[in-house]
């Protein structure tokens, strides 16, 4: 207990050094906080956000994210949006910069592809199983 | 013929599982042995946050930022085509790290590195704060206010610096703060990418 209290108590100690490193007095990005006036292309956008990574607290999306630099990510994805780019292009261009690894969305390539075919090999090789066993429990 | 008791037969089945019952019946311990392996290997991998930019080895985009000093000229993409290989130095007056580095860029530059700074989301009068407290080391710097720079180069924080070659071509990206002991490296990188 006393060790658990002391890790706690380092933590608190440690958390309010985090934010110092990264704390800008601009405002925010014009789209950071502003909805698209299209709603069709708000929805294209929002959902698109809500499956990209945001690279400053990795376990948010930039949907979800007040870091200065999802705000301008948020920007960029809403004014490409509106100047009609397709979403999925739009991830392609990130995965282009940061990998697979800004997108929550799991992107089947040649290093993810066997997580895919698992599931069908598993059936396959099950089926093949069963059918060795039930032909061997009729000749019994 | 001796009867075996009922309870020294684990799987009555007919025999023709018996015939090979080594690895019927450790396949199970060995997958969850190498699941657990699997398992051990990912705790005790240093923890990494870092992104690295997957655009190594790809041309600069094409950006023109205005002046973020009165003391520098802005920056273009067009700036790092001819000339010699230069470095690129991701930084912003807030963030605390860069203050840290400062000492090590004045270094490079000293060994004959021209450094070239985007300043990210910055006010032109604490960037020059910055710039008179810490030096200034930089040939010129643009005013990204947006990240677009940044986020158009795969690099997600600050300070980042990136090795460009005369081609404009991103060779290298090192993320943090260039410690003392990371000067020659950076240097040897700047080398390669002139070759």
């Amino acid at each position: 207990m006393r060790t658990l209290g002391s890790v706690v108590a380092a933590f608190l100690a440690l958390a309010p050094l985090a934010p110092v490193a990264a704390q800008d007095s601009m405002p925010p990005a014009p789209y950071a906080y502003r909805q698209l006036p299209d709603a069709a292309q708000e929805a294209k956008a929002q959902a698109l956000m809500e499956t990209l990574r945001c690279l400053k607290c990795q376990s948010q999306s930039i949907a979800d994210s007040d870091a200065s630099m999802a705000g301008d990510m948020r920007n960029e994805v809403r004014l490409r949006i509106a100047a009609g780019e397709q979403p999925e292009a739009i991830r392609a261009w990130l995965i282009e910069r940061y990998g697979d690894y800004v997108s929550y969305t799991p992107q089947l390539n040649t290093l993810t592809w066997p997580l895919f075919a698992a599931p069908a090999v598993i059936l396959v090789v099950a089926a093949l199983l069963l059918r060795g066993r039930f032909r061997r429990g009729r000749k019994a | 013929m001796t009867a075996s008791p009922p309870d020294s037969a684990p799987n009555p089945g007919p025999g023709r599982e018996s015939r090979r019952p080594g690895l019927a019946r450790w396949l199970p311990l060995i997958l969850f042995a190498g699941f657990l392996g699997l398992v051990v290997y990912g705790l005790a991998r240093p923890d990494n946050r870092e992104v690295a930019s997957t655009f190594i080895g790809k041309p600069i985009p094409a950006f023109a930022l205005p002046p973020a000093s009165d003391e520098r000229p802005g920056l273009d993409n067009a700036h790092f085509t001819g000339g010699k290989p230069r470095l690129l130095n991701i930084f912003a007056s807030w963030c605390v790290p860069c203050a840290v580095e400062a000492p090590q860029l004045a270094q490079l530059t000293a060994a004959g590195a021209e450094i070239d700074g985007v300043a990210i989301r910055d006010r032109k009068d604490n960037l020059a704060r910055f710039l008179a407290a810490n030096g200034n080391p930089f040939a010129r710097i643009g005013k990204d206010d947006l990240s677009k720079v940044q986020i158009g180069i795969g690099s997600s924080g600050v300070p980042e610096t990136f090795v460009v070659d005369a081609r404009g071509v991103i060779r290298y990206q090192h993320i943090g703060a260039i410690m003392p002991d990371d000067v020659p490296m950076i240097l040897r990188k700047l080398k390669e990418a002139g070759q």
